[in-house]
Protein backbone atom coordinates (compact mmCIF):
# COMPACT_ATOMS: atom_id res chain seq x y z
CA UNK A 1 0.00 0.00 0.00
CA UNK A 2 3.24 2.17 0.93
CA UNK A 3 6.11 2.69 -1.24
CA UNK A 4 9.24 4.14 -0.36
CA UNK A 5 8.57 7.74 -1.36
CA UNK A 6 5.54 7.62 0.99
CA UNK A 7 7.43 6.05 3.59
CA UNK A 8 10.73 8.64 2.65
CA UNK A 9 8.06 11.69 2.91
CA UNK A 10 6.27 10.39 6.21
CA UNK A 11 10.29 10.13 7.42
CA UNK A 12 11.00 13.75 6.78
CA UNK A 13 7.88 15.21 7.98
CA UNK A 14 7.87 13.67 11.16
CA UNK A 15 11.34 14.89 11.30
CA UNK A 16 10.04 18.35 11.36
CA UNK A 17 6.13 18.90 10.71
CA UNK A 18 6.71 22.52 10.20
CA UNK A 19 8.47 22.22 7.37
CA UNK A 20 7.25 24.32 3.65
CA UNK A 21 6.28 21.84 1.67
CA UNK A 22 9.29 23.06 -0.44
CA UNK A 23 11.68 22.15 2.06
CA UNK A 24 10.27 18.49 1.95
CA UNK A 25 9.93 18.52 -2.26
CA UNK A 26 14.22 18.97 -1.57
CA UNK A 27 14.91 17.00 1.07
CA UNK A 28 13.09 13.80 -0.14
CA UNK A 29 13.58 14.92 -4.10
CA UNK A 30 9.86 14.08 -4.87
CA UNK A 31 8.65 17.32 -6.55
CA UNK A 32 6.53 19.63 -4.57
CA UNK A 33 3.19 18.85 -6.78
CA UNK A 34 3.61 15.53 -5.64
CA UNK A 35 4.41 16.16 -2.41
CA UNK A 36 1.06 17.16 -2.20
CA UNK A 37 -0.85 14.46 -3.78
CA UNK A 38 1.04 12.24 -1.68
CA UNK A 39 0.22 13.65 1.61
CA UNK A 40 -3.66 13.95 0.39
CA UNK A 41 -3.68 10.13 -0.42
CA UNK A 42 -1.77 9.45 2.78
CA UNK A 43 -4.53 11.91 4.74
CA UNK A 44 -7.60 9.82 3.14
CA UNK A 45 -5.90 6.81 3.88
CA UNK A 46 -5.98 7.97 7.42
CA UNK A 47 -2.08 6.96 7.72
CA UNK A 48 -1.25 10.55 8.57
CA UNK A 49 -4.63 12.02 10.84
CA UNK A 50 -3.10 15.44 11.56
CA UNK A 51 -0.53 17.16 13.67
CA UNK A 52 -0.94 18.35 17.21
CA UNK A 53 0.72 20.71 19.38
CA UNK A 54 2.35 19.11 22.21
CA UNK A 55 2.28 21.63 25.13
CA UNK A 56 5.30 22.75 27.69
CA UNK A 57 3.27 21.94 30.74
CA UNK A 58 6.22 23.19 32.94
CA UNK A 59 6.23 26.79 31.17
CA UNK A 60 2.41 26.75 32.24
CA UNK A 61 3.56 26.58 35.69
CA UNK A 62 3.10 22.48 35.81
CA UNK A 63 6.77 21.19 36.92
CA UNK A 64 5.28 18.38 39.04
CA UNK A 65 4.79 15.09 36.32
CA UNK A 66 3.65 11.99 37.82
CA UNK A 67 3.31 8.58 36.28
CA UNK A 68 1.02 6.28 38.08
CA UNK A 69 0.86 2.95 37.62
CA UNK A 70 -2.63 1.33 38.61
CA UNK A 71 -3.82 -1.93 39.41
CA UNK A 72 -7.31 -2.64 39.33
CA UNK A 73 -10.09 -4.41 41.08
CA UNK A 74 -10.72 -6.73 38.36
CA UNK A 75 -13.52 -9.17 39.79
CA UNK A 76 -15.82 -5.97 38.63
CA UNK A 77 -16.00 -6.20 34.74
CA UNK A 78 -17.00 -2.79 34.58
CA UNK A 79 -13.35 -1.92 36.73
CA UNK A 80 -12.06 -0.49 33.54
CA UNK A 81 -14.92 1.34 32.35
CA UNK A 82 -15.84 2.99 34.91
CA UNK A 83 -12.13 4.11 36.21
CA UNK A 84 -11.44 5.37 32.68
CA UNK A 85 -14.54 7.14 32.60
CA UNK A 86 -13.79 8.68 36.18
CA UNK A 87 -10.12 9.65 35.22
CA UNK A 88 -11.24 11.81 32.17
CA UNK A 89 -13.06 13.74 34.65
CA UNK A 90 -9.85 14.50 36.43
CA UNK A 91 -7.92 18.16 34.44
CA UNK A 92 -4.79 17.24 35.53
CA UNK A 93 -4.70 13.64 33.85
CA UNK A 94 -2.91 13.87 30.66
CA UNK A 95 -2.97 10.83 29.43
CA UNK A 96 -4.63 7.42 30.13
CA UNK A 97 -2.83 3.97 29.06
CA UNK A 98 -4.87 0.45 29.22
CA UNK A 99 -2.00 -2.56 29.18
CA UNK A 100 -1.80 -6.04 28.99
CA UNK A 101 0.68 -7.00 32.04
CA UNK A 102 1.57 -6.44 35.49
CA UNK A 103 -0.03 -2.98 35.17
CA UNK A 104 -3.88 -2.39 34.07
CA UNK A 105 -4.13 1.40 33.56
CA UNK A 106 -1.65 3.99 33.52
CA UNK A 107 -2.58 7.64 34.05
CA UNK A 108 0.12 11.04 33.83
CA UNK A 109 -0.92 13.32 36.48
CA UNK A 110 0.40 16.92 36.66
CA UNK A 111 0.81 19.28 38.92
CA UNK A 112 2.02 23.17 40.06
CA UNK A 113 4.00 21.72 43.01
CA UNK A 114 4.62 18.75 45.32
CA UNK A 115 1.63 19.96 47.82
CA UNK A 116 -0.95 20.58 44.49
CA UNK A 117 0.26 16.96 43.60
CA UNK A 118 -0.48 15.80 47.15
CA UNK A 119 -4.11 17.50 46.96
CA UNK A 120 -4.88 15.95 43.41
CA UNK A 121 -3.86 12.84 44.19
CA UNK A 122 -5.84 12.54 48.09
CA UNK A 123 -8.49 13.98 46.61
CA UNK A 124 -9.14 12.74 42.89
CA UNK A 125 -6.69 9.99 42.08
CA UNK A 126 -7.52 8.09 45.98
CA UNK A 127 -10.96 8.44 45.24
CA UNK A 128 -11.11 6.94 41.59
CA UNK A 129 -13.27 3.53 41.60
CA UNK A 130 -11.91 0.16 41.58
CA UNK A 131 -8.31 0.59 42.51
CA UNK A 132 -6.65 -2.14 44.01
CA UNK A 133 -3.12 -1.29 43.92
CA UNK A 134 -1.12 2.27 43.06
CA UNK A 135 2.52 2.50 41.88
CA UNK A 136 4.47 6.12 41.59
CA UNK A 137 6.78 7.15 39.44
CA UNK A 138 8.35 10.07 39.51
CA UNK A 139 9.39 12.14 36.34
CA UNK A 140 12.57 13.42 36.66
CA UNK A 141 14.04 14.01 33.35
CA UNK A 142 13.10 13.36 29.41
CA UNK A 143 15.93 12.32 27.47
CA UNK A 144 13.98 11.42 24.44
CA UNK A 145 10.74 12.23 23.29
CA UNK A 146 10.64 12.20 19.52
CA UNK A 147 7.64 9.52 19.57
CA UNK A 148 8.87 9.29 15.96
CA UNK A 149 8.39 5.88 14.14
CA UNK A 150 11.38 4.01 12.70
CA UNK A 151 9.50 4.41 8.98
CA UNK B 1 5.14 32.28 33.62
CA UNK B 2 3.21 33.36 31.07
CA UNK B 3 -0.50 33.92 32.28
CA UNK B 4 -3.36 32.93 30.06
CA UNK B 5 -6.57 34.20 29.55
CA UNK B 6 -10.24 32.46 28.34
CA UNK B 7 -9.12 33.00 24.49
CA UNK B 8 -5.38 32.04 24.71
CA UNK B 9 -6.95 28.71 26.45
CA UNK B 10 -8.82 27.92 23.58
CA UNK B 11 -6.47 28.82 21.09
CA UNK B 12 -4.31 25.99 22.94
CA UNK B 13 -6.79 23.91 23.18
CA UNK B 14 -7.56 23.84 19.41
CA UNK B 15 -3.85 23.48 18.59
CA UNK B 16 -3.31 20.95 20.58
CA UNK B 17 -6.21 19.08 18.72
CA UNK B 18 -4.73 20.38 15.60
CA UNK B 19 -1.81 22.05 14.97
CA UNK B 20 -1.57 23.54 11.24
CA UNK B 21 -4.64 26.04 12.54
CA UNK B 22 -4.27 29.20 11.05
CA UNK B 23 -4.53 32.61 12.70
CA UNK B 24 -7.27 33.35 10.31
CA UNK B 25 -9.24 30.31 11.29
CA UNK B 26 -8.45 30.85 15.35
CA UNK B 27 -9.51 34.19 14.53
CA UNK B 28 -12.96 33.21 13.36
CA UNK B 29 -13.51 30.55 15.84
CA UNK B 30 -12.58 32.80 18.69
CA UNK B 31 -14.14 36.00 17.87
CA UNK B 32 -10.78 37.78 16.53
CA UNK B 33 -9.01 39.67 13.58
CA UNK B 34 -6.62 37.76 11.87
CA UNK B 35 -3.66 39.74 13.39
CA UNK B 36 -5.10 39.75 16.83
CA UNK B 37 -5.16 36.32 16.73
CA UNK B 38 -1.60 35.79 15.17
CA UNK B 39 -0.08 37.98 17.91
CA UNK B 40 -1.36 36.06 20.60
CA UNK B 41 -0.21 32.72 18.79
CA UNK B 42 3.39 34.49 18.59
CA UNK B 43 3.00 35.67 22.62
CA UNK B 44 2.36 31.96 23.68
CA UNK B 45 5.24 30.86 20.73
CA UNK B 46 7.66 32.85 22.39
CA UNK B 47 6.71 32.12 26.09
CA UNK B 48 7.75 28.68 25.09
CA UNK B 49 3.92 27.63 25.66
CA UNK B 50 4.46 24.66 23.02
CA UNK B 51 7.32 21.99 23.22
CA UNK B 52 6.96 20.30 19.91
CA UNK B 53 4.36 19.68 16.59
CA UNK B 54 3.68 16.07 16.45
CA UNK B 55 2.72 14.18 13.00
CA UNK B 56 -0.45 11.89 14.31
CA UNK B 57 0.19 9.00 11.93
CA UNK B 58 -1.66 5.56 12.44
CA UNK B 59 0.81 3.27 13.54
CA UNK B 60 -1.00 -0.24 13.04
CA UNK B 61 -1.61 1.26 9.07
CA UNK B 62 2.21 1.67 8.95
CA UNK B 63 2.98 -1.49 9.96
CA UNK B 64 3.41 -1.16 13.59
CA UNK B 65 0.90 -3.45 15.35
CA UNK B 66 2.79 -3.25 18.84
CA UNK B 67 3.68 -0.36 21.74
CA UNK B 68 5.40 -2.18 24.95
CA UNK B 69 6.33 -0.22 27.45
CA UNK B 70 9.41 -0.58 29.32
CA UNK B 71 10.45 -0.53 33.15
CA UNK B 72 14.20 -0.83 33.50
CA UNK B 73 16.07 -0.85 36.48
CA UNK B 74 20.19 -0.45 36.01
CA UNK B 75 21.74 -3.23 37.53
CA UNK B 76 25.14 -1.55 38.15
CA UNK B 77 24.80 2.06 38.87
CA UNK B 78 27.93 3.68 39.67
CA UNK B 79 29.70 1.63 37.26
CA UNK B 80 27.74 2.38 34.52
CA UNK B 81 27.33 6.25 33.49
CA UNK B 82 23.32 7.05 33.49
CA UNK B 83 24.83 9.00 30.20
CA UNK B 84 26.09 5.79 28.25
CA UNK B 85 22.89 4.05 28.88
CA UNK B 86 20.92 6.97 27.91
CA UNK B 87 23.30 7.67 24.63
CA UNK B 88 22.99 4.07 23.53
CA UNK B 89 19.16 3.82 24.42
CA UNK B 90 18.15 6.90 22.61
CA UNK B 91 19.93 5.71 19.34
CA UNK B 92 17.67 2.68 19.19
CA UNK B 93 15.33 3.93 16.36
CA UNK B 94 12.57 1.65 18.32
CA UNK B 95 12.51 3.18 21.70
CA UNK B 96 10.27 6.55 20.61
CA UNK B 97 10.71 8.10 24.35
CA UNK B 98 13.14 7.15 27.22
CA UNK B 99 12.28 9.44 30.62
CA UNK B 100 14.33 9.51 33.49
CA UNK B 101 11.94 8.70 36.71
CA UNK B 102 12.22 7.91 40.30
CA UNK B 103 10.88 5.50 41.88
CA UNK B 104 10.44 1.19 41.34
CA UNK B 105 12.13 1.71 37.91
CA UNK B 106 14.97 4.03 36.44
CA UNK B 107 14.06 4.30 33.53
CA UNK B 108 10.83 3.90 31.14
CA UNK B 109 10.87 3.29 27.67
CA UNK B 110 8.11 3.58 24.98
CA UNK B 111 9.02 0.78 22.28
CA UNK B 112 7.59 0.03 18.76
CA UNK B 113 8.09 -2.97 16.91
CA UNK B 114 5.91 -4.72 13.89
CA UNK B 115 4.91 -7.82 15.89
CA UNK B 116 5.25 -9.01 19.01
CA UNK B 117 8.15 -11.98 17.83
CA UNK B 118 9.88 -8.80 16.22
CA UNK B 119 9.55 -6.70 19.81
CA UNK B 120 11.56 -10.40 20.99
CA UNK B 121 14.49 -9.19 18.97
CA UNK B 122 14.53 -5.88 19.62
CA UNK B 123 14.39 -6.49 23.40
CA UNK B 124 16.95 -9.34 23.27
CA UNK B 125 19.27 -7.93 20.67
CA UNK B 126 18.75 -3.74 21.61
CA UNK B 127 17.53 -3.68 25.03
CA UNK B 128 19.47 -6.16 27.15
CA UNK B 129 22.71 -5.16 26.06
CA UNK B 130 22.78 -2.24 27.11
CA UNK B 131 25.10 -0.83 29.32
CA UNK B 132 24.11 -1.56 33.01
CA UNK B 133 20.46 -2.83 32.22
CA UNK B 134 18.96 -4.72 35.19
CA UNK B 135 15.57 -5.67 35.80
CA UNK B 136 12.88 -5.09 32.62
CA UNK B 137 9.41 -5.30 33.26
CA UNK B 138 7.40 -5.14 30.39
CA UNK B 139 3.62 -4.10 29.21
CA UNK B 140 1.67 -4.08 25.99
CA UNK B 141 -0.31 -1.17 25.54
CA UNK B 142 -4.10 -1.97 24.58
CA UNK B 143 -5.32 1.95 23.92
CA UNK B 144 -4.17 5.19 24.81
CA UNK B 145 -6.02 8.33 25.14
CA UNK B 146 -4.21 11.77 25.88
CA UNK B 147 -6.20 14.48 27.57
CA UNK B 148 -6.26 18.32 27.11
CA UNK B 149 -4.71 18.91 30.60
CA UNK B 150 -5.45 21.38 33.17
CA UNK B 151 -6.47 24.22 30.45
CA UNK B 152 -9.16 25.81 32.61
Amino acid sequence: MLDDSDRRLLRHLQADPEQSMAALSTATGIPVATCYKRLDRLREQGVLRGQQMVLNWPALGFTVEVSLRVTLDKTNPRAFDELLAAARDVPEVTEIQTFLGRVDVRLTVIARTMPHYQEIYRARILTLPHIADIEALMHVATIKDAEALPI
Amino acid sequence: MIDLDAIDRDILRALQADATLKASELGRRFGLSQPAAWRRVKRLQEAGVWQTRRLDLDTEKLGFGVTVFLGVKLATKGRVSLEDFERAVSAIPEVQTVQHVLGLYDYRLRVVARDLSDFERVLRRRIMTLPGVGNVEANVLLSEERRPGPLG
